[in-house]
């Protein structure tokens, strides 16, 4: 049996939807059966929680009088990009100050970055603008220093073009000095290995081929409710496998957009990655619907079922070489330990299981509520029929 | 009344060689728990740890620290958490080198067992919303 959005969305409505974790539904087709399942839930929340770099948010200020056609902007002293409309911004998450000591003191520790700002704006705290223009006909003023706030601005959109990756590397450090990297500091000659994924609580391990996912799904993002607006940028659904259809590469990414002024600081954090830059660790949750048997079972995947390769970042990561040295499940990376060439490693995350799972129940608990209602996408995730291959730069000298 | 405190000690380097620690224990049935050491002979040293015992032993046990030279300072600087930033990833947990940083593995939340802290400060500057903070 089968079962549509319309269908669900009805329940939903009426308060009557049975919806339950990505955790939850792992002990329930264990012990039902993916059939009994499949008709009894109606849909299975997700999350995740950790640094997503291509992050950013689009401004909208308003006009000054006289007015400006804002050629170069700061947001508390960081770059934003005015290269759109007069006064349409966009600020990064990884945006960093002109006079940060970047990595001139190895390793520098980028305290104050464009994830900082979302968080700060978010947040309803002032933030300084500083604005230049060249000054036209039509747009006269030059300079434009002023407070602003989140809540006296037109637009202020959350636009993310990538987030949720499917999977990810493990980082090790296989060099005699300790590096610094965007996975965080990683000691020498194996002294930990450091992960970054909610496995079998994050979105795309629920949904691994797309099935549910595209343009138009509705989620929970950064505290609020946000969209699906398009697959996310380095998108690959082509990578390796296993059996159950789980990714063995990073893979799926998401495009995503809300309304920042809905969302909060807590699920929008300015984070410092030492050595390396600033970003910003968002918060990020799915409702898989539970349309047939299938997506329930691909929603009762295990932590010991879904693997990362584990990567060197001192040399194969930088040097772009496939190599690996290894795989590892998300059971025991998550339980603190796993064996690379024979040495037991020590495992930290770098995304937060405990708010994963904090998102995966808000979330659950709006849909029951009848708050949340499914968007049912109008163009899914490209999957596996695509042609899409995430492709290396193709080098050409200019000389 | 028994008395625990974690100071720091400045050895001269004439003392550096000399079994200090062991009369502490013996002499003044102290206990011990060194937090951080750098003894090097020849070189001023440098010891960081948790003295326990009753009170009475321990005054009489840093009189005798006292009067070979022993430079004796309360650990002054503390590393605290500030439990509104931390997000609970875990990322600190292999960089601290003591275990005062874990993961509860039943919740996934991030514990801090300040008893444990050195004070060496690895956490801070990795922790990536810098919720570990120096005090003073």
């Amino acid at each position: 049996m089968a079962k549509s959005y319309a269908e669900i969305n009805a329940k939903i409505k009426k308060g009557a939807a049975v919806v339950v974790t990505a955790e939850e539904i792992i002990d329930i087709v264990e012990q039902e059966g993916t059939r009994k399942a499949a008709e009894q839930i109606d849909v299975v929340t997700t999350g995740t929680f950790g640094p997503m770099c291509s992050s950013g948010v689009l401004l909208n200020i308003g006009h000054s009088t006289p007015k400006i056609n804002i050629h170069q902007a700061w947001l508390n002293d960081i770059p934003v990009s005015a290269s759109l409309a007069a006064v349409d911004l966009y600020l990064g998450a990884t945006a960093l100050p002109e006079h940060d000591p970047l990595n001139t003191h190895y390793p520098g520790e980028f305290l104050y970055g464009g994830g900082h700002v979302i968080e700060d704006l978010v947040g309803g705290k002032d933030i300084q603008l500083k604005a230049i223009g060249y000054g036209t006909d039509c747009y006269p003023r030059k300079r434009l220093e002023t407070w602003i706030n989140i809540k006296d601005l037109n637009e202020t959109t959350l636009l993310n073009p990538r987030n949720a990756y499917q999977n990810y590397n493990v980082a090790v450090n296989l060099s005699a000095k300790t590096i610094h990297t965007y996975m965080g500091v990683l000691k020498s000659n194996l002294g930990n290995a450091i992960y970054c994924s909610a496995g079998q609580l994050s979105p795309l391990f629920n949904d691994p081929f797309y099935r549910t996912i595209g343009v138009g799904s509705r989620i929970f993002l950064g505290g609020g409710v946000g969209y699906v607006c398009w697959h996310g940028t380095q998108h690959d659904p082509n990578v390796p496998r296993g059996e159950n259809g789980v990714v063995k590469a990073g893979a799926g990414t998401l495009a995503v957009i809300g309304d920042l002024k809905q969302m909060s600081p807590e699920w929008l954090v300015g984070v410092s990655m030492l050595g390396y830059g600033a970003s910003l660790t968002v918060g990020l949750g799915i409702p898989i619907p539970i349309l047939n048997e299938q997506i329930v079972r691909f929603t009762a995947v295990r932590d010991e079922e879904i693997w990362a390769p584990i990567v060197d970042y001192s040399d194969a990561y930088p040097n772009n070489r496939s190599k690996i040295l290894g795989e590892a499940d998300y059971k025991s990376l998550r339980q603190g330990n796993i064996t690379i060439r024979g040495e037991k490693v020590p495992t930290s995350s770098l995304s937060s299981y405990s708010k994963a799972r904090e998102i995966a129940k808000t979330l659950k608990k709006w849909i029951k509520k009848g708050e949340f209602l499914l968007g049912a996408p109008s163009q899914l995730v490209p999957s596996v029929e695509s042609e899409i291959r995430f492709k290396p730069l193709k080098y050409r000298p200019l000389q | 009344m028994k008395v625990s405190r974690r100071i720091v000690l400045h050895f001269p380097k004439q003392l550096v060689d000399q079994p200090i620690i062991y009369a502490l224990v013996n002499d003044y049935n102290l206990v011990f728990n060194i937090l951080k050491a750098s003894v090097t002979p020849g070189e001023e040293g440098l010891l960081v740890f948790e003295l326990t015992g009753k009170k009475s032993d321990y005054e009489a046990g840093i009189d005798y620290l006292k009067s070979l030279g022993v430079k004796i300072e309360p650990l002054s600087r503390s590393v605290k958490r500030n439990d509104l930033k931390c997000t609970h990833c875990g990322v600190c947990v292999t960089v601290c080198p003591t275990g005062a940083l874990s993961v509860d593995r039943k919740t996934m939340i991030v514990q801090f067992d300040s008893a444990k802290c050195t004070a060496c400060e690895l956490c801070v500057k990795a922790c990536p919303p810098r919720a570990m903070e120096v005090h003073f």
